[in-house]
């Protein structure tokens, strides 16, 4: 059967850069870092004390109180940006059939805070189970892509992908499946993620994967930089409206760009350490690449994973030079985590929205908080370090991988009929 | 208005998020206040909390009304 054409017609974000695209967007090229201290709860005996949060958050600009007293705050993010997405997109339109529009969404571990404060009230308790009606509604992490589909009445597939830091990538190539077989017309994908609670912070400085450099929150995420140690934690969402093109052009929609591959694979290694030679980093951008019937040479740009962990940074660029040989000096890579933090997963969401703009504007936004050279990586690679840089962009990589040794990569390119 | 009958009324307005004028003695959690089945599952137990009594589940069964809420409470609140 021919497979459908699939192209973006929707973005929302709510990031700790700015709370619409945007505004995210101007981050970006700005080289803002989004990290400061920990606001959501009193950190000072955490190793890590500072995050990257959403700035001047108020659920009751967004909700009635009731309303969002029956939500974690992922799923507000998830609600806030589905609905910009769902009006850039148009799909409020009473013409469009609502049996035929999905919402495939990502979200690596859910009602974090929620499931952390009932359980605390419980062991405070006498031992009588008092659980809020609304505390398992609350913490799975499926409930996102339900309340989505409350609010407007689509009907088509809906579920939430859950694969660590890869959970929103995976939505999308899920997503860009079903519409390119015919299954569905649109989807409403993206991802969210709120962990900056006690559990979270908490759990991940256990696994030491968080940089612990407080007196300088704002430099501490360094990807591809000698003094790189651990991961910013980040907290946020993004939404893309992925649409099946002779769809989207009956009804004169928008188009940001179009999908044109995804790639998986397992590192099979390690729970949580990645393979050393990014053995699964090398075989799921060869996957997204033949997915998308495209060369090396033919991409210009790739949105790294780069988390700015010791290790994961190495075996990315290894699979780099690897994968596309020469032409890697030739690409732009950056780590746009270097700014906002690591969304867990909602990464691959905030991030397929930077690949999409850095296409349409032809700027690519630059990995921050480049000191020192390390010489583990190949001077050649050039990591878009410090400041943005002007570059015609066609095609686009953005990689994702997660613990459990989860990796995924989706393709977008410039669109053109 | 007794003091139980002001709390049971602040819980309800909290909890519905409804204007204080819409809570009547005779107004239905669902049909009135817009609660739906959790909603009224979470009012009881912030009625148990906040009254220190434990309502068993056929008798918050009969507890639909804000009035009923009440009369029940007056009896049973230690």
């Amino acid at each position: 059967m021919e497979l459908k054409r699939v192209v973006v017609t929707g973005l929302g974000a709510l990031t700790p850069l700015g709370k619409t695209v945007s505004e995210y967007w101007d981050g970006l090229v700005n080289g803002v870092s989004g990290a400061a201290p920990i606001t959501r709860f009193d950190a000072s005996k955490f190793k890590t004390q500072f995050a990257c949060e959403v700035k001047g958050y108020d659920p009751e600009q967004y909700f009635e109180r009731k309303e969002a007293r029956k939500m974690d705050l992922f799923t507000q993010f998830a609600v806030i940006v589905a609905d910009q997405a769902v009006q850039d997109a148009n799909l409020l339109d009473e013409s469009l059939d609502k049996d035929r529009i999905g919402v495939i969404w990502g979200s690596g571990i859910g009602g974090l805070r929620t499931f952390q404060e009932e359980c605390v009230n419980f062991a405070n308790g006498d031992g009588t189970p008092r659980f809020n009606p609304f505390f398992i509604p609350k913490m799975i992490a499926d409930i996102s892509a339900g309340h989505i589909s409350i609010k407007y009445g689509f009907r088509g597939p809906n579920f939430v992908t859950v694969s660590a830091c890869a959970s929103a990538t995976n939505a999308l190539i899920d997503s860009f499946n079903y519409i390119r077989l015919g299954m569905v017309d649109i989807v409403v994908s993206g991802g969210s993620e709120a962990a900056v609670t006690e559990a979270g912070v908490g759990g991940f400085n256990a696994l030491k994967a968080l940089s612990e450099r407080n007196d300088s929150p704002e430099t501490a995420s360094r990807p591809f930089d000698k003094d790189r140690d651990g991961f910013v934690l980040g907290e946020g969402a993004a939404a893309i409206v992925l649409e099946e093109y002779e769809h989207a052009k009956a009804r004169g929609a928008k188009i940001y760009a179009e999908i044109i591959g995804g790639g998986m694979s397992a590192d099979a290694y390690h729970i949580t350490a990645p393979h050393p030679e990014g053995l699964g980093a090398r075989n799921v951008m060869q996957n997204a690449l033949k997915d998308a019937g495209i060369k090396p040479e033919d991409v210009d740009y790739i949105n790294v994973h780069g988390t700015s962990t010791p290790l994961g940074d190495v075996g990315e660029a290894k699979a780099i030079e690897h994968v596309f040989g020469d032409h890697a000096y030739n690409l732009n890579i950056s780590s746009t985590k270097s700014m906002t933090g690591h969304l867990l997963g909602a990464a691959g969401a905030i991030e397929a929205v930077a690949s999409i703009l850095a296409i349409q504007n032809g700027i690519i936004p630059p990995t921050i908080n480049h000191l020192t050279d390390d010489e583990q990586f190949n001077p050649k690679l050039n990591f878009t370090f410090n400041k943005a840089q002007e570059r015609e962009v066609n095609i686009a990589l953005s990689n994702t991988f997660g613990f459990g040794g989860h990796n995924t990569s989706v393709i977008f390119k410039k669109f053109s009929e | 208005m007794s003091e139980i009958a002001e709390k049971v009324r602040a819980i309800i307005i909290d909890k519905l998020g409804v204007e204080e004028s819409e809570v009547t003695p005779e107004a239905s959690f669902t049909n009135d206040l817009g609660a739906d089945s959790l909603d009224t599952v979470e009012l009881i137990m912030e009625f148990e909390k906040e009254f220190n009594v434990s309502i068993p589940d056929d008798q918050a069964e009969n507890i639909a009304t804000v009035g009923q809420a009440i009369s029940y409470l007056e009896e049973h609140a230690k």
